[in-house]
């Protein structure tokens, strides 16, 4: 199996350019198919014609009405672009996560991020949303963003409060015990108010339906910042992966390295979950079938799965407009439901190459 | 072409002691070897030269200690293969390789085209360009020791330690790998310290033994003053016959409690 991966390996080197090209391409592509599909609004073919229309210089009439481009412009386009930076950001992070803990089943909720987020958004709900949706900021993305920080903050002053070791194992079982903790404080804090249990539950499946411009422009600078960090760190999570004590003696900064990888990916990831829920299932599959096409190197790990986990969660998102017409169904479910058959099918695909 | 110098190098951990005063002067291109029962502090001395455990006391090189801060100093000067070093089986032998410029590199930039020739050079020298674009998994026992010492003259320092360079090989892939750092040693003028168990082949190519017990120096030496029966027997434990050759080697030869 390994001499495959070999010749594979070989040969990915000089693909990258090529799949970045693809990969652009495809997210395009996907972007355009998601502003194009929906129920109401206008004809599908007739949005490219318009968003050509609007593109300066040229001039084509399309025939879309006032009010069908505002669907489109309102409603769809700020939901494509949040799943574009959603998905980039979950995967990126779930890649980062993966390096800087050298393990490849952690997601970017290992510290406790979503359990803080979750607790943060059960919070919310529970003084009556109908009142503080009218606040003059929405406090819901807001009590997700500080809770999902809080609990990684405690994480890490736990983990390193027990542990004067390099090892990263200590804080791994304090984002454990910190996520069970805040978990326990949820459910009972749910017991008690029994009426925001659904609600509760469709945030933490994760959505996109109501997503707004707002939204985007709340969550782009964390978004950005994370990515840009964490792609200037694609070296150094190279060097991590012969472990600690070479990585140490190889020169490298191990602790901080480590520390300034965990933030950055835990305020992108606390803002896509403030705005999104809990979307699992990205963080883990993005990267992984980005290996299977790339190789496991960071270098080009971090920046396909950037490019793949926006074009992933884009095209989940088109299901979860349309399968149960007129409802929404959770793009947490859509994620999973297409993404592990998707996942199996590439392995065994690998399998039998070799 | 560096001088190693140890100066009341000692070393516990969580309050136990495992190096008490260590000292010990290397001189350019001298290969040291540390010998002595499990637990006598030979991994803890290499170890707190790569920088790897707190200790006190000081590391020199050439005279200049080594500021305990600064990771990447250190790793432009010493060099350290571990005992079990962890391969990650998908990166290719260049890649993994080129991991030993990472001191060379700013902490966000790539690598260089100098630092690329400097790997072309270490490959052609160990005779693994062909094997550049193999997977670390797919490489033999042997093989993969002869990337972790390329790693390590990447890193184009003037200190090698070894730890247990010999412990996973066959004879022969232990002799062909004691000659490699032999060949480099003399070539680069590289100091080196290793840690070993066999002590046979310990006294075949060091210049110099240090025994080691309960985290202290006991004897330093050439083969034939260190390796004596009584010795061994004090601090392994072991029954043994030290046979001399000819040629000077010192070869330890186990004996059975019970044989005549």
């Amino acid at each position: 199996m390994l001499r495959a991966t070999d010749i594979f390996a070989q040969r990915a080197g000089t693909r990258v350019a090529y799949l970045s090209l693809v990969s652009f391409a495809l997210l395009t592509i996907a972007v355009l198919v998601g502003t194009m599909i929906g129920p109401a609004g206008p004809q599908w073919w007739r949005v490219p014609i318009e968003l050509a229309n609007r593109l300066p210089l040229i001039t084509v009439d399309s025939g879309v009405s006032p009010e069908e481009w505002n669907i489109v412009w309102q409603i769809r386009m700020p939901r494509v672009v949040l799943a574009v930076l959603v998905g980039a950001m979950l995967s990126v992070a779930g890649a980062s996560y993966q390096g800087v803990f050298r393990n490849p089943l952690v997601d970017p909720y290992l510290l406790g991020v979503a359990a803080g987020a979750g607790l943060g958004a059960t919070l919310v709900f529970t003084l009556r949303r109908s009142t503080t949706e009218n606040w003059l900021i929405d406090p819901l993305p807001l009590a997700a963003f500080v809770g999902g920080l809080v609990a990684v903050f405690a994480t890490y002053m736990i983990g390193n409060t027990f542990s004067k070791a390099r090892s990263s194992a200590t804080l791994v079982l304090a984002g454990i015990a910190v996520t069970s903790l805040t978990t326990a404080i949820q459910t009972f804090v749910l017991q008690r108010n029994n009426d925001v249990v659904r609600q509760v539950y469709s945030w933490i499946l994760g959505r996109l339906s109501s997503a707004t411009w707002g939204d985007v422009r709340l969550i782009l600078p964390y978004v950005v910042f994370s990515c840009g960090v964490l792609l200037m760190h694609r070296r150094l999570l190279d060097v991590l992966r012969v472990g600690d004590d070479e990585a140490t003696a190889l020169g490298m900064n191990i602790r901080r390295v480590r520390l300034t990888v965990v933030l950055a990916a835990t305020l992108g990831t606390a803002a896509a979950v403030a705005v999104s829920g809990l979307i699992g299932f990205v963080g883990i599959i993005v990267p992984h079938t980005v290996r299977l096409i790339v190789g496991s190197s960071y270098r080009r790990v971090l920046p396909m799965s950037i490019l793949c986990g926006a074009i992933f969660l884009v095209l989940a998102d088109i299901p979860s407009r349309i399968l149960a017409d007129p409802a929404e169904t959770p793009i947490g479910v859509v994620t999973a439901f297409f993404g592990a058959p998707f996942f199996l099918l590439l392995l065994r695909v690998r399998k039998n190459q070799a | 072409m560096s001088t190693l110098g140890f100066c009341d190098l000692s070393i516990a951990y969580d309050g136990v002691i495992a190096v008490s005063g260590f000292n010990d002067i290397l001189h350019s291109g001298e290969w040291l070897c540390l010998i002595g029962p499990n637990g006598a502090g030979k991994s803890s001395v290499l170890r707190a030269a790569a920088g790897l455990v707190k200790y006190s006391g000081s590391v020199a090189i050439d005279q200049k200690e080594i500021p305990a801060t600064s990771a990447k100093w250190r790793a432009k000067h010493i060099a350290f293969v571990p005992q079990t070093p962890l391969m990650p089986e998908n990166m290719s032998v260049y890649e993994y390789v080129l991991l030993g410029r990472n001191p060379y590199i700013k902490h966000f930039a790539s690598e260089s085209m100098h630092d690329k020739q400097v790997i072309e050079k270490v490959l052609m020298r160990l005779d693994l360009t062909q094997f550049a674009k193999r997977m670390v998994g797919t490489l033999s026992g042997g093989e993969r020791q002869r990337i972790v010492i390329a790693r390590a003259l990447a890193q184009e320092a003037p200190v090698l330690l070894l730890d247990e360079p010999t412990a996973a090989l066959d004879i022969g892939h232990q002799q062909q790998a004691l000659e490699l750092v032999d060949d480099l040693r003399r070539e680069q003028g590289l100091t080196v310290v290793s840690a070993m168990h066999d002590l046979t082949l310990a006294g075949l190519y060091a210049d110099r033994l240090v025994l080691m017990h309960q985290g202290s120096c006991v004897a330093s030496g050439d083969a034939q003053t260190v390796l004596r029966s009584e010795t061994l027997a004090e601090f392994y434990g072991v029954s043994a016959r030290v046979h001399h050759e000819a040629d000077g080697t010192v070869v330890v030869i186990p004996q059975r409690a019970n044989s005549n």
